[in-house]
């Protein structure tokens, strides 16, 4: 951000303390990740700065380890069926307590929502407890259920939002044109509503991949996730290949996210409503 | 006069039908109406005169309370919308802004699961009937909205539904954009020969394009008949008031002769005017007349009524002036003067003799 021309000397200062601080702001959230970046790419098992060397011997490492890349393929595993749980579930939610006639929607909302506000460690404990009364512990199912749990309300508060601004006269529309609410919802609402959809799923993706304290209650090594195998790492012997596997992991996410925000333009832009 | 719809002559039918959201107050009552085939029926009123609710139950978003619908001889009540085959075009056009124009007009061919050499056809020749032809390939958001309006016509026509519902489809509309649309659509309609039910709360707009109005007013319907009959003989004082402008003059029916009676005013003046069902003798009532009918004319002319007046305030409109004046009585009349070479000019103030024929004045309902 840069100072119009004609900005007086006060002004100028004043956009630089702001751009300052909106630096320190940035700084402050992605100094940490950054830090640990360089360190995934050094030739010795030490974490110190200044790197003794150069190397991608912890990225083989980690794609070469039995441990890790089990650890890789449960987590892929566990948060692609936890995510399509959570957004199937989530959507529905949404789209059935925005019809207006549902009673205490308010009620059900906060319901719904609160394994995002209570602590995880008590969500973790319960679950432990509810899930070994069925058999559920140390199954894959189980702790894909759980991570669903995690997710949904991200998709609902998700989806709800974008329903705010969907025109409820689109699906009479498409009824009185013929569409059954299967097809209308197919045609009409799903394809308006996909952005918030997308972005929920995202959500509950993220939630579910980088999720430790369930998977640590809920996991057997069986199926180990790669939250819970860094953790383990960290405790058990210290090793780089745990920078390594953060790395990637942040590329991963941030490819989504750009990826997600690529295709939101791209339906924005069909719709003749962007900017 | 058209004679009432009978039975066999009807095509929508609404019989003793209700509606209540809350179930304690009656939005539509106990409404009963026949629509004819190829016939341009407005159902006219203020907001929340029910007119909007019957349109919705006809199209059916909304259930009825109590009564039946029927559409073509058969019952329609429990039918949902997409089973119907009625086309309907919305306030907001209610395009799919995620489709391209061709695909909006194209949708309900493709729900119908016609082959795509047919629905490209159909689609072009609806778009041509709207001058639309070179817009295909558009995103709503592209378009204006009188074109969006056109798009939402040919997309309820393409389909070639038995029944048109249109709900205040020009309200968005600027003015000259809405007269041109409203004749278009006329137009569409004596071409196609469709039948449209038509919701407007502009009285202009119901009397340009209907075969017949419905007004509605709480919940009921005040009269159904072809626009000159309701602005010439409406039914109550509701319909002349709501359907152009009106003088009102309070009074009581103190003798009746045939369709005559004699009405006194407040101060004693007798109205030799015309009585209604809306009105009985004895009772209080009001008179009706419309501004054009009330002459300024000296006593001793073919009117039947002559009063003297004072000159209120004098009102330029171009092409006519409007002449308010205070009766003895204490009641207001507009007088419409045409604009014409040798008209009269008033001094605000100056005494005028007024009168009028006894047909053109109504005695009405005092409510």
């Amino acid at each position: 951000m840069l100072a119009p021309s004609y900005a007086t000397p006060r002004e100028k200062l004043s956009y630089f303390v702001f751009a300052l601080f909106c630096a320190l702001v940035f700084l402050f959230l992605i100094g940490p990740i950054l830090v640990i970046m360089p360190l995934s790419f050094s030739s010795e098992p030490w974490f110190t700065y200044p790197l003794p060397g150069l190397s991608l011997r912890w990225y083989i490492d980690f794609f070469t380890d039995e441990r890790w890349r089990i650890a890789l393929q449960n987590s892929g595993i566990v948060a692609l069926f936890a995510t399509l749980i959570a957004t199937g579930l989530g959507t529905l939610a949404a789209l059935g307590l925005s019809r207006g006639n549902v009673p205490f929607a308010g009620l059900i909302l906060s319901i719904l929502i609160s394994p995002m506000i209570v602590p995880v460690v008590i969500v973790a404990v319960a679950m432990f407890f509810g899930f070994a009364a069925v058999g559920l512990n140390n199954t894959y199912l189980g702790l894909i259920l759980a991570h669903a749990i995690l997710g949904t309300p991200f998709v609902v508060i998700t989806v709800t939002a974008t329903l705010t601004g969907f025109d409820r006269t689109l699906t009479r529309a498409a009824a009185s044109l013929g569409a059954s609410p299967w097809t209308a919802f197919r045609t009409i609402t799903l394809p308006l509503i996909a952005p918030g959809v997308t972005s929920g799923a995202l959500f509950a993706f993220v939630t579910s991949w980088d999720e430790v304290v369930v998977a640590l209650f809920l996991a057997s090594p069986d199926q180990r996730t790669l939250p819970r195998q860094m953790f383990s790492g960290i405790r058990e012997q210290i090793s780089p290949t745990i920078t390594a596997a953060a790395t990637l992991l942040v590329f991963f996410a941030a490819l989504l996210m750009l990826t997600l925000e690529l295709l939101r333009r791209r339906s924005e832009r069909l719709r003749g409503t962007g900017g | 006069m058209k004679l009432p719809v009978s039975a066999s002559e009807s095509f929508v039918e609404f019989a003793g039908v209700q509606k209540s959201y809350d179930g304690e107050v009656l939005v539509v009552k106990d409404l009963s109406l026949r629509i004819r085939r190829g016939e341009f029926l407005t159902m006219l009123g203020p907001s929340g005169s029910g007119k909007t609710t019957t349109l919705m139950m006809l199209a059916g978003f909304e259930t009825p309370t109590s009564g039946d619908i029927m559409l073509d001889g058969a019952r329609i009540d429990s039918l949902p919308p997409e089973k119907r085959n009625i086309g309907m075009v919305f306030q907001n056009y209610a395009l799919f802004p995620h489709m391209s124009v061709a695909q909006n007009v194209g949708y309900p061919l493709k729900v119908r699961g016609l082959p795509k050499a047919e629905i490209a056809e159909r689609v072009a020749k609806a778009l041509d009937m709207v001058h639309l032809g070179s817009f295909a390939a558009r995103m709503p958001g592209q378009l204006s909205g009188g074109q969006q309006q056109r798009v939402a016509l040919a997309r309820a026509l393409v389909f070639e539904p038995k029944l048109v519902l249109m709900d205040e489809p020009l309200g968005a509309l600027d003015k000259q954009l809405r007269e041109h649309m409203q004749m278009e659509i006329r137009h569409l309609h004596e071409r196609l020969g469709i039948t449209v039910v038509y919701v407007t709360h502009d009285q202009s707009e119901a009397l340009t394009m209907s075969d017949r109005v419905a007004v509605f007013n709480a919940g009921i319907i005040q009269q159904v008949a072809p626009p000159a009959e309701l602005y010439e003989s409406p039914a109550n004082s509701f319909v002349a008031q709501f359907i152009g402008e009106n003088n009102r003059l309070p009074g009581r029916i103190e003798a009746a002769n045939g369709t005559l009676c004699s009405v006194v005013l407040a101060n004693g003046d007798v109205v030799t005017a015309t009585l209604t069902d809306a009105a009985r003798v004895g009772e209080d009532c009001l008179l009706s007349i419309r501004p054009e009918r009330v002459k300024i004319a000296p006593p001793g002319g073919p009117l039947d009524n002559h009063f003297e007046a004072v000159v209120a305030e004098m009102i330029y409109l171009g092409d006519h002036v409007r002449v308010r004046c205070v009766l003895d009585s204490g009641a207001d009349v507009v007088v419409k003067v045409g604009n014409v070479e040798d008209r009269p000019v008033f001094a605000v103030g100056s005494r005028i003799p007024l009168g009028w024929r006894a047909q053109d004045c109504r005695a009405l309902d005092a409510a």
